[in-house]
């Protein structure tokens, strides 16, 4: 197990960790493809000493442990799988708003809102200030990004508004 | 018997692969759903019956040693688990097909073939006697949990979708790293060798090896302070979804920390077991009194009680893990039908807030005796099965002297009635508003009724049968925290 391998394991976790932290899934994706590559050089490293490719049989020098690289192996798959999934993740969430940015838990926000001491006059209760999207339909006056890239007006994005039936 | 073990891992996947072929043809496609989710069923009954009375049952893949190989092992545990699992899934199947044909229904051509994957993870998940077969049963779990939370695409579904995407890929990326780090330290992942070896670690390997992986399983249980991802992205979903992600997806997560931490010993968490445990409790039921609709209650419940789970297994006694399996197995079926029974009342409604709708229980009777009875079980009350689980966690708990953690689970238990109130009252009393959305069609509503009837006779069944069930429950946990009968079943030449 070299000092390089555990370092290159320790760098890759590091930065991957600090790009997952960003809120633009773009950045977020990479972060985890470092994150990846730190899990698999991981997975290589706790397979003990480097040696001749566990393949050929008559060989009878010191070969690699074979297992940590099958395992490698599907680990690398899967992530890359998953990379798509969010990739394609971004893409939506750009359609609907003009950029891939994680949002806040809306929902949540209200309820605090509601719990904090805006509770005795009817004002603040109105539900209307949020989308709520199980209603099928959407408020005129609700200020998320989402209804101006709906609706094709003022959208940062170039993406023709589309419903994700459509394709 | 090994022949069913493999059969309910590939039956699902390999249905799902021909249901995704037949997506254009809607009766073949839900028939061949329908027909292979009840035959796994059968078969994971007829797996747990020889396994109750001939012992636990190992499938070595492909003849390998456990040393290099993959095993698959149907011990107690892992065939009751299986049971209710699938069982639960084939009725949610069934809500999702008189769903569907409602707006707020899941688009089936997705749902069918990805909940057989899921189906398959589960399988496999419960079944797997490896840590890395382990990880690919979650990720199989997971996938198909991104696709169904997002599949229709809308708004809310893709901003919750990307927080719950990107937690649950970082706990799969620890979870590989935890699995790199077992393997340099003992050599292999299977859990018998693990069993015999993560003992002789030296202490401060041993902790942090447990650390490492409740950090890992504890994301993907939602327990207290991992949870958070939860009640944000479960309530997006259509409801047949939510229902699948309550009863089954935590609840795997629990079934894994059960299994790890008993099999490695891992006895000196018990306490910070027990204090999180606490805490998931009270801050997942305070986080629910908070909120005003139904589903994102129920899912503030859900994080509530994987604590009582926790607080069985973190007493490590026979009687407390006995508790925790019991509970595990009243909540799967219990929390589903929950969610089940607030999407009839979306379905009824247009809308599941608390302050848009009242007077269901004069208007829609069926649904309130839906909801009312499975919600009753849910907060402890006799003589319901969640009555039973919470008595023998609370004898346990006494037992051992923690008299603290009781407390607290008592104190979580009256929370938890007193949030089923506020549902009771916002929802079923009051004056009847009218349904702001066309009717679902008949047929819709009596598959979507009749299958949230099957499953709350599913959960009344439980508490006839406690006894039986306790009884199989101390064998388990027995089994569990002997751990001998499962090394020497998996490692027998």
């Amino acid at each position: 197990m070299s000092a390089a391998l555990i370092l290159g394991v320790a760098g890759l976790a590091a930065a991957g960790t600090f790009l997952i932290t960003a809120r633009s899934l773009s950045r977020i994706v990479i972060g985890f493809a470092l994150i990846g590559h730190a899990t698999v050089l991981a997975l290589i490293a706790a397979g003990g000493p480097s040696g001749d490719a566990p393949i050929a049989d008559g060989s009878d020098g010191s070969l690699a442990n074979p297992l940590p690289q099958a395992l490698a192996l599907t680990a690398i798959v899967i992530s890359f799988g998953l990379t798509l999934f969010v990739l394609a993740l971004a893409r939506r969430q750009q359609q609907l708003t003009g950029n891939d940015l994680v949002e806040d838990d809306i929902e949540d926000r209200r309820i605090a809102a509601i719990h904090g001491g805006l509770h005795d006059d009817g004002i603040e209760h109105d539900h209307g200030e949020y989308v709520d999207e199980r209603e099928w339909t959407i408020p005129e006056a609700t200020t998320p990004p989402s209804d101006a890239a709906r609706s094709g007006d003022a959208a940062p994005s170039d993406t023709p508004p589309s419903d994700g039936s459509a394709r | 018997m090994t022949a069913i073990i493999a059969l309910v891992v590939v039956l699902p996947l390999l249905a799902a692969a021909l249901a995704l072929a037949t997506g254009t043809i809607p009766r073949l496609r839900d028939g061949i759903t329908i027909a292979t989710l009840l035959a796994v069923t059968a078969l994971s009954f007829v797996l747990l019956v020889a396994v109750e009375r001939d012992g636990t049952v190992v499938l070595r893949v492909g003849g390998w040693s456990p040393e290099l190989g993959i095993v698959l092992v149907a011990d107690l545990f892992a065939a009751l688990i299986l049971f209710i699992a699938v069982a639960t899934i084939t009725v949610v199947e069934l809500f999702a097909i008189g769903q569907r044909r409602t707006p707020a229904g899941a688009n089936p051509a997705v749902v069918s073939p990805i909940l057989l994957v899921l189906t398959g993870g589960v399988c496999l998940a419960v079944l797997t006697g490896d840590l890395f077969t382990l990880f690919v049963a979650f990720e199989l779990i997971l996938v198909s949990s991104y696709v169904l939370l997002t599949h229709q695409g809308r708004a809310a579904q893709i901003r919750s979708g990307m927080t719950y995407v990107v937690i649950n890929l970082f706990a799969s990326a620890l979870f590989l790293f935890g699995v790199a780090i077992v393997y340099s330290a003992t050599g292999t992942v299977n859990m018998a060798l693990l069993a015999e070896r993560i003992p002789q670690l030296s202490s401060g390997v041993q902790l942090g090896i447990g650390l490492w992986f409740l950090v890992v399983f504890g994301t993907k249980a939602a327990i207290f302070p991992l949870f958070s991802w939860l009640p944000d992205s479960y309530p997006t979903a259509p409801t047949s979804i939510t229902a699948v992600f309550a009863g089954l997806l935590t609840k795997i997560g629990v079934y894994v920390i059960i299994r790890f931490f008993t099999i490695t010993e891992m006895n000196d968490l018990g306490p910070l077991l027990l204090v999180v445990a606490g805490l998931t409790m009270i801050v997942g039921v305070l986080g629910a009194l908070a909120q005003d609709d139904v589903k994102r209650i129920l899912s503030f419940h859900v994080v509530s009680q994987i604590g009582y789970m926790i607080m069985g297994l973190g007493l490590f006694t026979v009687a407390g893990v006995a508790g925790a399996v019991l509970f595990l197995i009243h909540q799967i079926p219990v929390k589903t039908v929950m969610f089940l029974s607030g999407g009839l009342i979306e379905d009824d409604q247009g809308t599941s807030t608390l302050s848009k709708v009242g007077g269901l229980a004069t208007s829609k009777p069926v649904i309130a005796a839906l909801f009312a009875l499975p919600a009753l079980s849910l907060a402890g009350l006799p003589p319901f099965s969640g009555f039973v689980a919470k008595l023998a966690l609370v004898d346990a708990g006494i037992d051992k002297g923690a008299i603290a953690i009781v407390v607290v689970s008592l104190v979580g238990s009256v929370l938890t009635l007193m949030s089923m109130t506020k549902i009771w009252l916002g929802v079923f009393w009051g004056a009847p508003t009218a349904p702001a959305l066309p009717a679902s069609s008949r047929t819709s509503k009596r598959f979507m009724t009749s299958a949230t009837s099957i499953a709350v006779l599913g959960t009344l069944t439980i508490a006839v049968v406690a006894g039986p069930l306790w009884d199989m429950s101390e064998r388990v946990a027995n089994e569990l925290l002997d751990r001998t009968p499962y090394i020497e079943e998996v490692l027998a030449e």
